[in-house]
């Protein structure tokens, strides 16, 4: 479903700021793949999420999603493929437009936008079922403007909003790392529940190990620009998060990194 | 005191007319987030080019419609100048405003004024609105429904109308998440640079139209006619804002609020003026006052969050509210 191909990208180059921040990343999932993305701050991570969803281009290599290319297509071009939930509860929602004209133009992504209605009153009931079945109380919030929800709230509609549409792929970047952690736990186990209910190909970026073993059927871990460690099936069932501080500290060569992935 | 009420329809009617203007400034400025200065220029190109081929024989509709066609090419280059070379914003609008100076001239013949003959009824009957309708009407020359207030009221309640179903489609709603929020507009596919294009070009569309219609009011063009346009833009949306933001929530009202906003302006104006103010003097006062009303919401925003456990509380909650209402 997604292959990442050699990728590099360079921030600042030729500048006192140059950082290398993906060095030849290859990765490919397979259709229905729930893959945690852990590393240290500055690892890549997010970096490789926004590679794929195309923030900016990649300095070199390919990407391409259920068979198409889309190496050089923008951000907006590749939207039809992607799902997205970031992780400032901010930057998933149009804060001053309703919940309602949110979800609708979450329906139309990557559709032609021409001059037939945003919203139509059909779409209206099936949204309120859907924010019912959240369990947030929205339903009967439908033309409340989003800017007045907590970030909890915006996340839960982030996610009901980037699966509304079936993409190919969902990118979950850190989508629970601005929530307190009772929130945190909720809409992790509405993501759990999304990602199943449609067999999502995901691709989840956490900071906390205990997450990216309990969740999905693959791992990764990146470490400078690279992915060091890769498990799945059953060797990722049986992973505790020693064994996986273990396997980091013989790949990386050092055991600083331990207090900074622990305590990040 | 007689003065005043003998210019006040006359200054209602020009209010009206900015008020199309101020719209424009409206969806530039509170619907997409741009602060886009190209208004300056772009309302006296509406101007000059409806003069020029009103005078040359061009029927009413025909040359209003070239007119919005001329504003929304400025809005063009804007817009290009920013998303295509990545200029900020308000230098692609300063850069555009200043070429327009020299463009305007060219289209008004290297004169900085052009005149509509308006002193035989044939060319005058013609326009569809008039300084001179006022007082016609007055006189009992003209039957009431050319009066302009009647005339650019309805036309401007049409264009409420029209820019209300737009921004209700699919497009309209692109634009908005555009100015409400880029990465999640493209993160839904939205091409938020298009966007952004299309609603410069919109908005100086109805800038240059407003320009059009000031213009027949004038019953000339004047090359320094757009000069501090933004500022009265920025004013009328800002006075809209203050007076009707708590009661008007919907997109349309607050269409119509902005328009209001307008003519209370012009009226503010022509009281300062029947009060001796020299009119050299108005734009220090216009600019004066919206400088005021831009720091308002600053200044509530520092004081509504320190002293809120002394007994102050209680006296500021309703400024609160009124912020809080701003921001909707």
């Amino acid at each position: 479903m997604l292959e990442i191909r050699e990728i590099w990208k360079t921030f600042n180059p030729g500048t006192v700021n140059e950082k290398q921040a993906l060095r030849g990343v290859s990765l490919t999932l397979r259709d229905g793949d729930f893959c945690t993305v852990i590393g240290g701050n500055g690892a890549g991570k997010s970096t490789m999420l926004n590679a794929v969803a195309g923030t900016w281009t990649v300095d070199g290599g390919s990407i391409s999603i259920g068979g198409v290319d889309v190496t050089h297509l923008p951000e907006y071009k590749r939207a039809p493929y992607i799902g997205r939930v970031f992780q400032d509860p901010m930057l998933g929602t149009a804060p001053t437009m309703q919940i309602l004209e949110n979800l609708a133009l979450a329906a139309r992504r990557g559709q032609r936008r021409g001059l037939r209605w945003g919203v139509t009153r059909e779409e209206k009931g099936t949204y309120q079922e859907m924010l019912k079945k959240l369990d947030l109380g929205l339903e009967d919030r439908l033309t409340s403007k989003v800017g007045l929800l907590s970030g909890g709230q915006r996340q839960a509609l982030t996610l009901l909003m980037a699966s509304l549409k079936k993409p190919k792929l969902l990118l979950l970047d850190e989508h629970t790392a601005a929530l307190d952690p009772k929130t945190a736990a909720k809409v992790l186990e509405l993501s759990d529940r999304i990602v199943a209910e449609s067999g999502l190909t995901t691709m989840m970026v956490t900071h906390n190990m205990k997450d990216a073993i309990q969740h999905g059927n693959r791992l990764i871990m990146m470490y400078d620009g690279r992915i060091v460690i890769d498990v799945s099936g059953e060797e990722k069932k049986k992973l505790t998060v020693s064994q996986l501080l273990e396997l980091f500290n013989k790949v990386s060569g050092s055991d600083e990194a331990d207090d900074k992935l622990l305590l990040s | 005191m007689l003065s005043f009420i003998n210019a006040l329809p006359g200054a209602v009617s020009q209010g009206l007319i900015w008020g199309i203007m101020a719209i424009g400034v409206y969806i530039t400025y509170k619907v997409l987030d741009i602060a886009d200065l190209t208004v300056d220029g772009s309302f006296c190109t509406g101007a000059a080019v409806f003069v020029m081929l009103f005078t040359t024989g061009t029927g009413l509709w025909p040359a209003m419609l070239a007119a919005v066609g001329a504003g929304m090419a400025a809005g063009l280059v804007t817009g290009l100048l920013h998303t295509f070379c990545g200029i900020p914003a308000i230098l692609a609008g300063i850069l555009t405003q200043l070429g327009l100076w020299s463009v305007n001239l060219a289209i008004m013949g290297m004169k900085s004024t052009v005149a509509i003959n308006v002193t035989t009824s044939d060319m005058l009957d013609k326009l569809l609105v008039s300084l001179r309708f006022v007082q016609d009407v007055a006189k009992g020359t003209r039957p009431f429904y050319r009066h302009p207030i009647l005339v650019v009221g309805l036309f401007s309640l049409a264009l409420i109308g029209v820019l209300y179903w737009f921004f209700g489609t699919e497009l309209g709603c692109s634009l908005r998440a555009t100015g409400s929020n880029q990465s999640m507009a493209r993160a839904q596919g939205i091409n938020t640079d298009f966007i952004k294009v299309l609603g410069l070009m919109v908005s100086n569309g109805l800038v240059a139209l407003s320009g059009a219609l000031l213009a027949q009011f004038n019953s000339a063009s004047e090359i320094n006619m757009g000069r501090g346009a933004i500022v009265i833009g920025l004013a009328a949306v800002i006075i809209g804002q203050v007076l009707f933001g708590r009661i008007f929530r919907n997109f349309a009202l607050k269409m119509l609020a902005v328009s209001i906003g307008a003519i209370l302006y012009y009226i503010v104006i022509q009281a300062v003026l029947a009060m001796g103010l020299n009119a050299n003097y108005l734009k220090l006062l216009s600019a004066a006052v919206v400088a005021l009303f831009l720091s308002v919401p600053y200044w509530k925003g520092k004081y509504v969050h320190g002293p809120l456990k002394t007994g102050w509380a209680a006296k500021t909650g309703g400024v609160q509210k009124a912020g809080g209402a701003q921001h909707a």
